[in-house]
């Protein structure tokens, strides 16, 4: 079991932060626990949902950034269409994650690669090209073998296109990928 | 029907390679049903789950550049067969409503989105506009004799005060429909529950996990098909059923088909227009399965009628 001195570990930063970005007022979870006992990631996360908002409301920022429930969450909505205090608890966790990529954490680094290759396809070719995904996942994660097997159905039956589908405007979709890493980076 | 039911549609990405069977019977019922679809022209991705991980106001421009490419367009507003999609097209859209969101958004796009059509899944039009009454008016081939689980996935109606559609917990617009082509719905309590989602590559003991607790569900409830109107649920249950059967020793041969692709049968459709070959899971079960039912229906009727 982990102590936290409330009086010298509280990030109130931190919270105002999440709050901010999130739009959500963390003061209103009352640890009820309905998200967690409805959320179907849970077995798979190494803190439950409630938990991490109770870290959030205790100031504990390294914590919640680097744990890994917030790359394993699936923005199924269940925590928020249940919780009894209309907190979007998964805008919540899709907030955290943000801040847990530009801090630098990929606690789930396959999960990531993969969020990552899906946007530099759609970068590329304004859709996103499966084929292409799937490439550069493998050669990321040295997985070469990852789905082979259906490929075997996804292929003959004209399912999985060797080329990118094309669109016009494409350059278009790239220009809103710079704008915002150009207005990131400023 | 009236021509009044015309739609700006957005196909979305998955509709041109892994769901080609959905876009093709969506497209092939909402003709038949009298919805106009008028593609989006030059749509894009609108960045699915990969992009609201990284940022809301991304995700939201790369969907409301969709968006800026429906308006002008003489229509009732955008659908769109994919859950995923509708719902960043919805959020995007229910986000933008803030005028300060809708600034920053705009400022990622080339010209700015007014944000003012209203938006909607397909299967939501074809519930509301046509409904299951007059769908069963149209039927030609009753699917009598099938019984299937009907699964929602998690987004189609959550969360509801942005979704807007049919119940969060239990919803019934699927149900309906099916039930309007005689099909016999079984209960099934894991309607909205998530299959795994996109975490079948990176994490595959997840959706393994995840979608063989629906299958195990949905043949516990009876069902000997399970419908759905989701391509990522639908790649999940069908094309992953194999590995699901290898990693939980389990023998699922459960045909999960698109909603769209019955109805389309129903309506008398050609079944190559609604892609059925391109189910990984040989749906030819569930349709065997059907006529011996009616087969059996209609021999206990002819002994009970020489009976009296």
């Amino acid at each position: 079991m982990n102590t936290i001195r409330l009086n010298t570990a509280c990030d109130a930063d931190f919270i105002n932060q999440v709050e901010k970005e999130s739009e959500q007022d963390m003061s209103l979870c009352y640890q009820c626990g309905n998200c967690t006992a409805g959320c179907p990631y849970t077995t798979f996360y190494d803190l439950p949902v409630n938990q991490v908002m109770r870290l959030v409301q205790v100031g504990q920022r390294e914590q919640v950034l680097s744990c890994k429930s917030l790359w394993l969450c699936a923005s199924c909505e269940s925590c928020t269409t249940r919780c009894p205090n209309d907190i979007d608890v998964a805008r919540i966790m899709d907030v955290l994650r943000h801040m847990s990529r530009r801090a630098g954490h990929a606690t789930e680094r396959r999960v990531k690669i993969f969020w990552d290759a899906f946007l530099s396809s759609v970068e590329r070719h304004g859709r996103v090209h499966e084929m292409g995904l799937m490439a550069t996942y493998m050669t990321k994660t040295g997985r070469m073998f990852t789905d082979i097997d259906l490929g075997m159905h996804l292929i003959p039956n004209g399912k999985l296109s060797l080329k990118p589908h094309t669109m016009i405007g494409k350059k278009e979709v790239s220009e809103i990928f710079k704008r915002f890493n150009e207005e990131r980076s400023s | 029907m009236s021509s009044s039911l015309s739609y700006a549609y957005y196909p979305g990405c998955s509709g041109q390679g892994t769901s080609i069977e959905y876009e093709q019977s969506s497209q092939a019922v909402c003709k038949a049903l009298g919805i106009t679809l008028q593609e989006i022209p030059d749509w894009s991705c609108c960045g699915s789950t990969p992009a609201h991980t990284v940022d809301h106001t991304l995700s939201a421009a790369l969907s409301a550049r969709n968006l800026g490419q429906a308006e002008g367009m003489i229509v009732n507003g955008v659908i769109t067969p994919c859950p995923s999609c509708l719902t960043n097209l919805k959020t995007a859209s229910h986000r933008m409503k803030d005028e300060t969101f809708r600034a920053k958004t705009n400022a990622l796009l080339e010209k700015p989105v007014n944000n003012t059509l209203p938006i909607m899944s397909v299967l939501q039009v074809i519930y509301e506009q046509v409904g299951p009454e007059k769908l069963k008016e149209k039927v030609v081939r009753p699917l009598t004799g099938m019984k299937l689980a009907p699964y929602y996935g998690c987004i189609m109606n959550r969360p509801p005060d942005v979704m807007d559609f049919d119940d969060c917990e239990n919803p019934i617009a699927m149900d309906r429909l099916m039930e309007a082509l005689g099909i016999e719905i079984t209960p099934f309590p894991l309607k909205v529950e998530c299959c795994g989602a996109s975490y079948g590559v990176a994490r595959k003991d997840i959706v393994m996990h995840l979608s063989g607790k629906l299958l195990d569900a949905a043949e516990d409830c009876g069902a000997e098909a399970m419908v759905t109107a989701c391509p990522l649920c639908q790649m999940n249950l069908d094309l992953r059923q194999g590995q699901i059967n290898s990693a939980n020793k389990t023998n699922h041969a459960m045909p999960i088909f698109y909603y769209t692709q019955l109805i389309g049968m129903a309506l008398g459709l050609d079944e190559a227009d609604l892609g059925m070959k391109k189910l990984c899971v040989d749906p030819g079960k569930a349709f065997r399965k059907m006529e011996a039912r009616k087969a059996e229906a209609l021999e206990e009727s002819v002994v009970r009628r020489s009976g009296n």
